[in-house]
């Protein structure tokens, strides 16, 4: 068990974390490399200023016309992602890793803030889940490959959560949570989840549009 | 070319009082210069249903209910679009032809000036007019017009099939085709559009659309043996006859001569090519970089680019002088030979190459007032209205022809009275 | 509301009953081969960083349906939402990997052509941003390149094809309607004139070709406000007077610069400063944002002024005298091509408050304001898709009616297909609203001479 655990958080967690780091500046260079070579007009209309004014309306809570016209979705939405970030980052379990084995260490989140906030992804995923079945115009555009991604996301929480709490056999909880970790981490740039690296860019390019040459709002 | 050495390049100037003509017509339209300057003429409203053109104070002969397009041939015969009793001809110096339609269009001279063109509708069936004399043959529909360059034929895209509204697969299979002096080509495309006519009038070369995808130039009605994704209207080469016109080919643009890429550059855009008069040199409008535009001569682009456009294009007969206008955001530029000039106009007019190719002049404006541009000196009088610049045929003297202060005034000048 | 005449089993009956030779001439000669080297032809050679992230980056979350009129008209019906169209054209497409079979191809048409507007609205309620009308447009050139696109827009396509505009119009009835129109109008205004070909002119004015083909009034009416307000304008005799564009919504990108170009270089030719165009919403985007890439201008050349602008222009320069202004409550339908893609919402408003006593705002408005279900080339592709297209507008019939409640008597629609889309969905949901252009009310307000 001792060396399924090393071997998960070991070499495992390199390649996890190539992956997702390596993984995502490929993405992202391919994607403006394939802009340079195929639609260089692209650049032409980026401006800055309207390329912030778009992303900062969209990360802030009830900024655009349709995250207040769906206020449910809104708050689960920033709730969930803020703590899906939050979370891993502020845990003390997870600064401690990387104090012990990098000697850098920041800011934790209080374990009972954590333990709320892993409950909250779970619940926000299983919203999606229930929104997913139950709302028609997504469960429409639904695929299997939806439910995976869902389930890559919350594994690591649900996985967590059971260790810390170790209602079961923590070693075996301990390994899947690492895993599921990394798995994750892997996925983002090869899934959907790529939405994280490319919503930057997408949403720069048509604030840019609505911006510079529609001159009205994207949000 | 007309013989401008029998123009007076002696008499500095010349006067011929405009604003009077306002209190003996309803009102004046806007006036033309004769090539040498020495008319002035606008079409004027005599009373309702009722107009003339009015010569240096001089109305034609005989008014007519409709006027429109006057312009002089190069040749300083003045002609227009004119109609009486619902009949439309051109009237060349106020005598209207012989043959009357039910509506002409679209004037076209040689460069010498001595034909004169239309197009022409009677009945509903569309042919070109040259001289007076209609096409024998007449088509359904007619839609792009062109004349040899020494004006001796004319051409024109004709429809020569039938189909009804909305008969979409019918169309496909083609209805048009191109026709010169009236005589149109075996061969039937889904589109004709720019046609060119080769010096000696042997040669029709067009735009064609061979199904809705593919593009390419017929020349005689004979297709290139490559198509393209889109092309762009063809020009002839003076000397060897070849045909050279702009080819799309996998999403950006480049040079084709008889078929096979002439240029080795590729272009976000190429078009308006031209020869020199020798065929030595071919220049073009290129785009070297989307939202970038210049001249590429030989395929080669100038070292300067401009931001929202270039536009006309003229090339000295040897090739050595190259000038066009440019545009950045509003304010218009011209330049020669790849250097740009410094000042900027609020609009400018097509270059003109003095023979010699020692001068570029242009007509310009700024703020509402009209004069003249030579190697970006600016002529220092600012005129409610003015004409191209047109210099001597041993290039040392400029004619100027303006507005001023309800006067037509045509000077003559030394060139360095401007150019300092 | 009241209730349409037909039952809704007849409507059903009818909706499927759709005959469009354009479409079912074109499926009888494709094979699943031919779609597959097509659809991947475009996809891979057309397409590029762009459709690739937009459609990895989708999150299917559905945040975008109730942007679009047409979910919203059919119950929330998902297969009507703007991500469910993108499901069921682009995305079908790359995981079958092109291998789609004619009658697949079918509802590819039906959906790309006749169930989308192109209005961008799911555009702004994306929280990425996706431009679905985009995806939309890719699915109808490659309809467009499989030779399957409804008959009616095809027909309006060729006609660009031929004469440079949208309706046939020949190279003598251009300018003989103009003159026709300058002659009616000297009954009113005896001085009046529609110059043509007037170089150096400030202004180009360019219409739709319906303008001359059917609505030869509104040349009129412009030519009546150009005179009074002492513009200095000209119209071109030749090609490129029409700014309308059906080839740029049949995906026909060829024809749509090739139109473009005959366009703004008559500008060029006539070396006006600027272009003013005539109400209408999609020949806007064609000329201001569209077209012009395709020919490497990032900007239009010569810089297209929109009437509403122009309007603006002269109302706040004083330079249309009113005599009164116009009575009865209006309401403002805000085109999507010139509000959301032009940001014209707040002159088109003065230009209303300046005509008008009352002006009753609709809900929701400016940017955010349902498409009339006309535009994007839907009105175009004919009668067959009229019933779908006016019963896809429920919920702009409802905005109508509410305005009407709240006393509006008079659309002002600054867009032609917006008018006749209107003018639809009034008609078969029995509105009593006047339908407007603004040109309208200006020629009846102003001041004439005696
Ligand atoms: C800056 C980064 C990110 C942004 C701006 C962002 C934005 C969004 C948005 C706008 C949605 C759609 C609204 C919704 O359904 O809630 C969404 C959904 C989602 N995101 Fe993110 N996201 C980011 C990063 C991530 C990351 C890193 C993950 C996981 C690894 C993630 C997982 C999800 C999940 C699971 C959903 C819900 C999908 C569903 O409805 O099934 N996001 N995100
Ligand atoms: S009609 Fe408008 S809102 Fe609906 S899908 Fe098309 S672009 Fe989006
Ligand atoms: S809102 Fe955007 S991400 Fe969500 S389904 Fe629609 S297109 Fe996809
Ligand atoms: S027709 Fe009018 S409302 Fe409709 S899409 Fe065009 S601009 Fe929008």
């Amino acid at each position: 068990m001792h060396d399924v655990y090393q071997f998960v958080s070991g070499p495992l967690a390199w390649v996890a974390f190539l992956l997702f780091i390596g993984g995502s500046l490929y993405r992202i260079i391919a994607m403006l490399a394939e802009v340079k070579e195929k639609e260089p007009f692209i650049f032409t209309y980026m401006s800055l200023k309207y390329s912030l004014r778009s992303i900062l309306h969209w990360i802030t809570p009830f900024a655009t016309y349709n995250w207040r016209r769906n206020p449910v979705l809104t708050v689960v939405t920033f709730v969930f992602h803020i703590c899906l970030f939050a979370c891993p980052i502020f845990l003390l379990a997870h600064v401690t890793l990387w104090d012990e084995a990098w000697d850098i260490r920041w800011w934790t989140l209080p374990d009972a803030v954590a333990d709320v906030m892993t409950v909250i992804v779970i619940a926000c995923c299983l919203f999606f889940l229930i929104r997913r079945v139950t709302q028609r115009e997504v469960k429409f555009v639904t695929y299997p490959s939806d439910y995976v991604i869902l389930g890559i996301v919350a594994a690591p929480f649900l996985t967590g959560f059971l260790a810390y709490h170790q209602w079961f056999t923590y070693p075996v909880f301990m390994i899947l949570h690492v895993l599921a970790g990394e798995v994750m981490l892997a996925a983002i740039p090869f899934t959907r989840l790529s939405h994280m690296l490319f919503s930057p860019f997408t949403r720069a390019y048509m604030g840019s549009e609505f911006g510079v040459i529609r001159k009205s709002k994207d949000y | 070319m007309v013989d401008q050495s029998k123009w007076d390049w002696e008499t500095r100037e010349k006067e011929v009082p405009f604003d009077p003509w306002k209190e003996n017509f309803n009102w004046v339209e806007e006036p033309y210069a004769s090539p040498d300057g020495e008319q002035v003429a606008a079409v004027v409203n005599i009373d309702e249903g009722e107009f003339n053109v009015c010569v240096n104070g001089e109305t034609w002969e005989s008014p007519f209910e409709k006027i429109w397009y006057l312009r002089y041939a190069p040749d300083g015969r003045l002609t227009a679009l004119v109609s009486d009793m619902a009949e439309w001809t051109v009237a060349v110096d106020g005598v209207p032809w012989e043959n009357k339609f039910g509506y002409v269009w679209n004037t076209l001279f040689s460069p010498d000036g001595k034909h004169i063109a239309v197009a022409a509708q009677a009945d509903g069936q569309y042919c070109m007019v040259l001289d007076d004399t209609p096409w024998e043959t007449t088509f359904q529909n007619m839609t792009y017009f062109a004349m040899s360059p020494d004006g001796s034929k004319t051409a024109a895209v004709v429809q020569v099939t039938d189909f009804g509204e909305g008969e979409v697969h019918k169309f496909q299979e083609g209805c048009f085709t191109a026709a010169l002096d009236g005589n149109a080509w075996d061969t039937k495309f889904v589109n004709v559009w720019n046609m060119a006519v080769s010096p000696d009038g042997t040669k029709l070369a067009a735009e064609v659309r061979l199904n809705l995808y593919e593009y390419s130039i017929a020349v005689n009605g004979q297709v290139w043996d490559k198509s393209f994704p889109c092309v762009w209207e063809p020009v002839i080469h003076p000397i060897d006859g070849s045909v050279v016109a702009p080819v799309r080919t996998a999403g950006k643009w480049t040079l084709a001569k008889d078929g096979e890429f002439l240029w080795d550059a590729r272009f976000p855009q190429v078009w308006h090519q031209q020869f020199s008069a020798d065929g030595k040199i071919l220049a073009a409008i290129v785009s070297p970089k989307y939202g970038r535009w210049t001249v590429a001569v030989d395929g080669r682009p100038w070292g300067v680019t401009f931001g929202t456009l270039v536009s006309d294009l003229v090339v000295s007969p040897d090739g050595s002088t190259i000038a066009a206008l440019t545009k950045e955001g509003e304010t218009w530029k011209v330049v020669v030979n790849g250097a740009a000039w410094k000042d900027t106009f609020d609009m400018a007019w097509r270059p003109v190459i003095s023979p010699d190719n020692r001068y570029v002049g242009a007509k310009v404006e700024r703020q509402g007032k009209y004069t003249v541009v030579v190697n970006d000196r600016v002529w220092q009088k600012e005129c409610d209205a003015a004409w191209d610049p047109v210099f001597s045929p041993d290039g040392e003297k400029v004619l100027l022809r303006t507005l001023e202060n309800g006067r037509y005034l045509r000077r003559v000048l030394p060139v360095t009275e401007i150019t300092g | 509301m009241a209730e349409p005449a037909v039952t809704q089993d007849q409507e059903k009956e009818e909706e499927q009953k759709v005959v469009d030779d354009g479409i079912d001439v074109g499926i009888s000669r494709l094979t699943t081969d031919k779609i597959e080297t097509v659809i991947n032809q475009v996809l891979k050679t057309e397409t590029g960083a762009r459709l690739k992230t937009y459609v990895n980056t989708c999150i299917h979350c559905g945040l975008c349906s109730e942007a679009c009129h047409y979910y919203m008209s059919h119950d929330k019906d998902p297969k009507w939402s703007p991500v469910g169209k993108v499901k069921q054209t682009i995305w079908e497409m790359i995981r079958k990997k092109g291998r789609l079979a004619p009658e697949e191809i079918r509802r590819v048409v039906e959906i790309a052509h006749t169930e989308c507007n192109l209005c961008r609205r799911c555009l702004q309620f994306c929280p990425f941003g996706i431009d679905i009308a985009y995806l939309i447009s890719m699915a109808r050139r490659i309809c467009h390149k499989l030779g399957v696109t409804p008959k009616y827009i095809q027909d309006t396509a060729h006609s660009h094809s031929v004469s440079m505009n949208q309706m046939w119009v020949k190279g003598d009835e251009w300018p003989d309607t103009l003159q026709w129109q300058e002659e009616e109008a000297r009954g009113e205004f005896p001085t009046l004139r529609i110059p043509l070909e007037k170089e150096g002119a400030d202004i180009m004015y360019s219409v739709i070709a319906p303008e001359p083909k059917f609505q030869a009034q509104l040349i009129y009416q412009a030519a009546a406000i150009m005179e009074t307000a002492g513009v200095n304008w000209t119209m071109p005799a030749d090609k490129g007077w029409d700014n309308s564009d059906m080839a740029m919504f049949t995906g026909d990108n060829e024809i749509m610069g090739r139109i473009k170009r005959s366009h703004f270089e008559t500008a060029v030719r006539l070396r006006v400063k600027r272009i003013v165009m005539g109400e209408c919403g999609h020949a806007f985007r064609s000329v201001y944002d569209t077209g012009n890439r395709w020919l490497g201008w990032s900007h239009p050349p010569i810089p297209i002024v929109h009437a509403i602008d122009f309007y603006y222009e002269l109302l706040k320069e004083n330079r249309i005298p009113i005599k009164e202004k116009f009575k009865e409550p209006v309401t403002l339908h805000d085109p999507c091509n010139v509000i959301r893609g032009g940001g014209l919402m707040e002159k088109s408003r003065y230009v209303a408050h300046a005509l008008c006593d009352t002006v009753v705002e609709m809900h929701p408005n400016r940017e955010y304001n349902y498409c009339c279900c006309a535009g994007g080339g839907v009105i175009n592709c004919g009668p067959p898709y009229k019933l779908k297209r006016v019963k896809s507008n429920k919920v702009k019939a409802e905005q109508l009616m509410e305005a009407r409640t709240r006393g509006a008597k008079v659309i002002i629609s600054p867009c032609h297909n917006c008018h006749s889309g209107l003018k639809d969905i009034k008609n078969y949901y029995d509105l009593h609203m006047d339908i407007k252009f603004f040109g309208d009310i200006i020629y009846q307000i102003m001041e004439k001479p005696e």
